[in-house]
Formats: C-alpha cells, sequence, structure tokens
C-alpha cells in the first residue's frame, strides 16, 4: 500500500534536489512527489508517495529531518484527509465522437477546457482511482496527450493543527 | 563598515574562532587569499586539495573544534571530495570553502566550473551556493552552526569569484540561526529512558558497545560511572577507542571484524546490548541473522535515522549521551556481575596464547612489534594517526588507550592516504604532543607528497611506515578467500629512505627486531618531521591480522591464529 507524507520544506533553491537525491541516495521508492507554495512565505509544501511495501517510511521521515532545510515531516496516511490528483487529458474526438465523450466528462465531473477540430482537452481532478478510472474509459477514443500532478494531501478539519507539529 | 566578499570570509572565520585554514589557492579563491595576513588566521600550504581536507578533519578530531579547508573552483573543489566523504561518514565538523566562476558565468561550463554544490550534495551534512555577498556573514555562521552542532558534519560553501570580489556593509551575525526545521535533540525521552534502566537492572549477561558518539557527546566520564555502577563490560568501536580507557578492568577492547575474539564473543552471548554512539556498521556485527540472538537491545544516538536502522532493537533513544546517560544514571542499580566477567575472564586469556607478541623470537620484523614498541616508549600517551589497511587494525589491537583524542583514522570510508595528512592536521592542532603516523606502504603512496607540507611547516610527526611491499589488506583476503591468487597486490616500491630525504626528512630503515627499539627512540628524539621505513613480514600467521570475522560469517566464526609451541599466556 503507498503512504502520503507532506514535508513543510524552507523555500530555498535546491531543496527539491536534496530530497530527490535522498530517496535516491537511501534507495527509498517514490511514487510521486509534488511540490508548491503555502500559505506561509518562505515555506513550500511537498506531497510525497511512496511505496510502503518497498520502502519503510518511518526512515524516510527520519532522513528527510536529517536535511537542514526540511522544518516538518507528517505521515498522514492514517489521518482522515482530502488527496487530489489534477490530470490534463487530450483525447481524440471529432465531430461524430465528440458528445459521448462530453457525457463521459460529465459523469466524471471533469471539465472540457479546450477544444480543437480533431480533439478535445479535459480537465479532471480527484483521487488517483477516479483519474484512472477515466482515463481507462477515455482510451478506446485515443488519449493523444496525457499530464498528472501527482497528489497533494491536506488532513481534514481540526486534524490539521496536529499535523503541523510533525511526526517527531 | 564597507567589507569585500574575500574580507568577509576571514573576518567570520576569525570570529569563529578558526586559527588556521588548509588549503591550496588557485583562480577562483586567490581572491579571497589576497586579505588573509591581515586578520591573522594561519594557512597550512598542501600539496594536494584531497589533503587539505584530511588535514583539517585530522585537525578538528584532535582539537574538537572545526576543520577548515580551501580549493579553488573545479578539480581543486573535485580534488576535496574524498576528504569530505571521509569526514562525512565518520561524522567530523568540517567547513570547506570552494573558489566558484563568477555568478554570471555558472553553469556555462567556463574554465575550471564544477557544480560543487551538486557533486557534494550526497557526501555533505548541508552546502551552500553563495551568490549574494549580502548573506555571505550569515551563511558562515550558519555553516559552522550546522557543522558543529547535532551530528557534526561537513559542510561546503561554493563562493563565486565575483561575490569575493564584492563589497557589502559587513554586519556581524547576531547569534539567532533560524534553521526552523534543525533541532538536535538533547534529552532522552524520560519513559524510553526508564523503559532501558529496567534492561539493565535485570540483565545478567550485558555488554555495552560504545562508538564515536561517546567521544563526540564528551561523555567519558558519564559513561565511565554508569559501567562501574552497572559492572558491565565494554567493547569499543574503532573510532570510540579512547571513550572507555582500555586499562580498565571492565575494557574488553575492540569489537568487530578484527576486534578481540572475547570482545566478539561476549556480545554473541550477551542478553542485553547497549548501544551507545554507535551505529552497528557491519564491520562491527558480523552477519545480521547471527548478530547477539539472544541479547535485547538499547540504542542511544543522536541521529535518529540511526534507530532502527540495521539492528532493530528493543529501546530507541535518540538524544545526547551525556544528557541521556546522567539521566539513565540514578535510574540503574548498582550491582555485581561477578560469574559473568569471571566467564569473559576466561575467554580473555584463551585469547592471549594466540598473540603475535608472545610467540618466540624467530627475526622476522613484525608491524604489531613496531605498534607495541612505540606504545611501550611512549607511554601511550602519543596521537596516533593510521592510515587504512593492516597496520590501522593492529594500530587499534596493540595501541590501548586510555584517553580521548588520541586515535585519529578513518574507520567508515577506510580512505588510504588518509594517515599523513591527517597527521599534518593533528600536529597543527596540539603542537606540543608527540603525534604517531603509522601508515601502510601503500596509503603512504597516495599522499606522500605531503612530506613537503610537513617540512614546510617544521612538524615533527614521527612517520612510521610499516612496509610489507605489498596491499596487505587486500592480499589477506586473497590468501584466505581468492585462492591466493596474489592479483595485482605486488607493490614494487621507492626507496623511502632516499625518497624521505629527498623532501629534507631525515629517515632511515629498520629490518629486524633488534633495531627496533633504538629506532623508534631515535625518532622521538626528533625535533622536525622523521620517516622510519620498517620492513616488516608480508606472509603467514604473522603477517596476517588476527582474528578475522570472514564477510557474511556470524561475530563469533573467527578465523584464528594457531596456537604455536613455546607461546606464552
Amino acid at each position: 500500500m503507498d503512504r502520503t507524507l507532506v514535508a513543510w520544506v524552507e523555500d530555498k533553491p535546491g531543496v527539491l534536489n536534496r530530497v530527490a537525491s535522498l530517496f535516491r541516495r537511501r534507495a527509498f521508492n517514490i511514487e510521486s512527489l509534488t511540490v508548491g507554495h503555502t500559505e506561509q512565505p518562505g515555506v513550500s509544501r511537498m506531497t510525497i508517495v511512496v511505496d510502503g511495501e518497498r520502502t519503510d517510511t518511518e526512515k524516510v521521515v527520519q532522513n528527510l529531518y536529517k536535511l537542514v532545510n526540511v522544518i516538518r515531516v507528517k505521515d498522514v496516511t492514517e489521518h482522515p484527509s482530502v488527496m487530489r490528483d489534477l490530470a490534463l487529458i487530450k483525447v481524440r474526438a471529432s465531430n461524430g465522437k465528440r458528445s459521448e465523450v462530453m457525457q463521459i466528462v460529465d459523469t466524471f465531473r471533469a471539465r472540457v477546457v479546450d477544444l480543437g477540430l480533431e480533439t478535445l482537452t479535459i480537465e479532471v481532478t480527484g483521487t488517483e482511482d477516479k483519474i484512472d478510472g477515466l482515463c481507462e474509459i477515455l482510451q478506446p477514443f485515443g488519449v493523444e496527450e496525457m499530464v498528472r500532478t501527482g497528489r497533494v494531501a491536506m488532513v481534514r478539519g481540526k486534524n490539521g493543527k496536529d499535523v503541523r507539529e510533525g511526526d517527531r | 563598515m564597507r567589507r569585500t566578499g574575500a574580507e568577509v570570509v576571514w573576518e567570520m572565520l576569525s570570529r569563529e574562532d578558526v586559527e588556521v585554514v588548509f588549503g591550496i589557492p588557485g583562480g577562483a579563491i586567490m581572491h579571497t587569499y589576497h586579505p588573509r595576513q591581515e586578520y591573522g588566521v594561519h594557512h597550512v600550504l598542501m600539496r594536494h586539495e584531497q589533503a587539505a581536507a584530511h588535514a583539517a578533519d585530522g585537525y578538528a578530531r584532535i582539537s574538537g573544534k572545526v576543520g577548515v579547508a580551501m580549493a579553488t573552483s573545479g578539480p581543486g573543489a573535485t580534488n576535496l571530495v574524498t576528504g569530505i566523504a571521509t569526514a562525512m561518514i565518520d561524522s567530523v565538523p568540517m567547513v570547506c570553502i570552494t573558489g566558484q566562476v563568477p555568478t554570471p558565468l555558472i553553469g556555462s561550463d567556463a574554465f575550471q566550473e564544477t557544480d560543487i554544490t551538486g557533486v557534494t550534495l550526497p557526501i555533505t551534512k548541508h552546502n551552500y551556493l553563495v551568490t549574494d555577498v549580502a548573506e555571505l556573514a550569515d551563511v558562515i555562521h550558519e555553516a559552522f552552526y550546522v557543522a558543529r552542532t547535532g551530528r557534526p558534519g561537513p559542510v561546503l560553501i561554493d563562493l563565486p569569484k565575483d561575490v569575493q570580489q564584492a563589497e557589502t556593509d559587513f554586519v556581524p551575525p547576531t547569534d539567532g540561526i533560524t534553521l526552523p526545521g534543525y533541532r538536535p535533540r538533547e534529552e532522552g525521552d524520560p519513559e524510553l529512558v526508564q523503559r532501558a534502566a529496567e534492561m539493565v537492572n535485570k540483565a545478567e549477561r550485558p555488554v555495552i558497545l560504545a562508538g564515536h558518539g561517546v567521544l563526540m557527546a564528551g561523555a567519558m566520564d558519564v559513561l565511565r560511572r554508569f559501567v562501574e555502577k552497572i559492572q558491565t563490560p565494554v567493547s569499543l568501536t574503532l573510532l570510540g577507542k579512547g571513550g572507555f580507557p582500555e586499562s580498565h578492568p571492565l575494557a574488553l577492547g575492540m569489537m568487530g571484524m578484527h576486534g578481540e575474539a572475547y570482545a566478539n564473543r561476549a556480545i554473541q552471548e550477551a542478553d542485553l546490548l547497549l548501544a551507545f554512539g554507535m551505529r552497528f556498521d557491519d564491520r562491527v556485527t558480523g552477519t545480521l541473522e547471527t548478530y547477539a540472538p539472544s541479547a535485547r537491545k538499547v540504542h542511544i544516538d543522536l541521529d535518529p535515522a540511526e534507530l532502527n536502522k540495521i539492528v532493530p532493537v528493543d529501546v530507541a533513544i535518540e538524544g545526547d549521551l551525556c544528557h541521556v546517560l546522567s539521566q539513565m544514571l540514578p535510574l540503574v542499580d548498582s550491582r555485581k556481575r561477578t560469574s559473568w566477567l569471571k566467564q569473559i575472564e576466561g575467554w580473555r586469556g584463551e585469547t592471549a596464547v594466540r598473540d603475535v607478541l608472545r610467540r618466540p623470537e624467530n627475526g622476522r620484523l613484525l608491524a604489531p612489534q613496531v605498534i607495541h614498541s612505540i606504545y611501550e616508549q611512549t607511554g601511550g600517551g602519543a596521537v596516533l594517526v593510521t592510515d587504512v589497511g593492516q597496520h590501522q587494525m593492529w594500530a587499534a589491537q596493540y595501541y590501548p588507550l586510555d584517553a580521548p583524542c588520541s586515535l585519529v583514522t578513518s574507520g567508515g570510508l577506510g580512505t588510504m592516504g588518509f594517515g599523513l595528512p591527517a597527521a599534518i592536521g593533528a600536529q597543527v592542532a596540539r603542537p606540543e604532543r608527540e603525534v604517531w603516523a603509522i601508515v601502510g606502504d601503500g596509503g603512504f603512496q597516495m599522499t606522500l607528497h605531503e612530506l613537503a607540507t610537513a617540512v614546510q611547516e617544521q612538524l615533527p610527526i614521527r612517520i612510521a611506515v610499516c612496509n610489507n611491499g605489498c596491499l596487505g589488506m587486500v592480499r589477506q583476503w586473497q590468501e584466505f578467500f581468492y585462492e591466493e591468487r596474489y592479483e595485482s597486490t605486488q607493490l614494487l616500491n621507492p626507496d623511502f629512505v632516499k625518497l624521505a630525504e629527498a623532501y629534507g626528512v631525515p629517515g632511515w630503515r629498520v629490518t629486524s627486531p633488534d633495531q627496533l627499539e633504538g629506532a623508534v627512540a631515535e625518532a622521538r628524539a626528533q625535533t622536525g618531521p622523521v620517516l622510519i621505513e620498517f620492513r616488516v613480514a608480508q606472509d603467514g600467521e604473522e603477517g596476517n591480522v588476527y582474528p578475522m570475522v570472514p564477510s557474511g560469517a556470524a561475530l563469533h566464526e573467527m578465523i584464528r591464529r594457531p596456537v604455536e609451541a613455546g607461546t606464552t599466556a
């Protein structure tokens, strides 16, 4: 089972490189890693998904703390959380197929964000399962291009405050 | 006060109490070198940047301060790499300052440009590329703080040439370091300390494994009080030597691949292992499947990433050893463990008869004799700096230590070529102490150019080259495990005595045991650097290091030196 870690890091040059280098050096398996700004200036937030079968999450947390620029790390897997992935999917849809694709888009509560003569570009947000499901259904139409952000996570409600404490 | 980046470097080094820098100037760092003399920081001009890093390392291990190495960009910086990696794995506080091409040229493959912060990312505790001279003072202050606190380690500061030249309003950094995520923990969790103490009180056959962390934390005194209270034998790692007096009745000597057989046996038979500031390196555990099978385990270390990394333990305590042992001391019962200690004494006696020094004299000169003679004549009070290989293990076995800051050796990385430059650093740190560099003929030739540095600085280092004409440890493995095929291990060596003379170092050769005592005495009488070449046995039971735990074997499955007739216990 995969596990989701959230790491708050100082927004300094090279921090992403340090984290990536650590995972490589210690032979930890990353499923996905996303990074972006937070509500706090100077602090970036990473969501790291690791393969819990092959990688000991506790070791990942301890080693992340060895990086001087890492502020807090939290394994949020066991906390009730909102976890989202975003995908942009460009699917082949000429006139004949377009409405069919649109219907699927509606069913998945996705959105069409660009319309070309031969293609539709769909934006979808949700859990990985949901996006996998949409991709599978769109496959027969011909997926020209696809990009996913990787998981971002946030613990629900009050728990957020505990999470800010970090694991340690 | 307007200062150039170069001036800020020396101003800050002075403020960080740096007395000496080891390095070599070059195009991208010479601007920083230029104002040095105005700040009264001594510079030791090395002959290779690798040696500069080792010298800073040796200086740090002996002085307890942060060692500083300086080099130019490109090849100067990459030459530091082996020395940085050596310091990293042995947790030695060090700051390396490298020149870099001017910021507008970074990334353009300019002359002597190397991405040294990228190169050293996995082998530094932290590193910096300074692009704004206004940040330089704070970066240097922070670098020293990071290098010496928590689990110490090397920190590198890469300084582009234009930043060295640029002017800034120098503001001395205040003490407040803003590293929100960097919080080395000192106190151990009281609940865990209590549980560990209860395990100590219940144990019948406990053994303490003391590592480098004891020395780094300055926990020698509290460890001794702890040990004497619970009457538990102490075995040391190679880097732990000096953390507990080896003349103490409860001292077991070194553990591991070439550790004392009775120490390894005690570990295997123990019902409780107390691991203090050590990290269960594969060289001390033997195969993990059979490691101390009936022992419960307590591990105390400053670095939480070391806890449960190699050996799963029953109680893992993150904290500074001084603090945690002080916390635990009042919770443990004072008690005798007579039968356990008696059992170990029996094993110790059985070991003694295998000691090569107790064999009848046969005219062959042996490296253990050399080390023993140095030990006898210095009364165990010298600073011993070793290279890596057989002589290193013999130095650990035959030079027992009672005091900290007495042994400098590359443990984790096993860096050949470390000995001479590290001895330079050690001698610079403690000019009043007698420093012996024990090196092999293989490793010595990796950095022997530093003889010139020793002469230029007039450092009275006593260099003992244990010359067995081969890469001895590799040869030993070939003899034991590779069908005695001595592939690429026989060395055609230069005349080391003439070589020393060419550098202006008095040197002489010792070929038999009867010359040994006089030669060591004469070396001790010198006031400058001196080299003695000892022609020692290469092969057989006298040329190999015993005991030996073969790679992949259990800790108690040692290859032992046979007992020879006429040997005295």
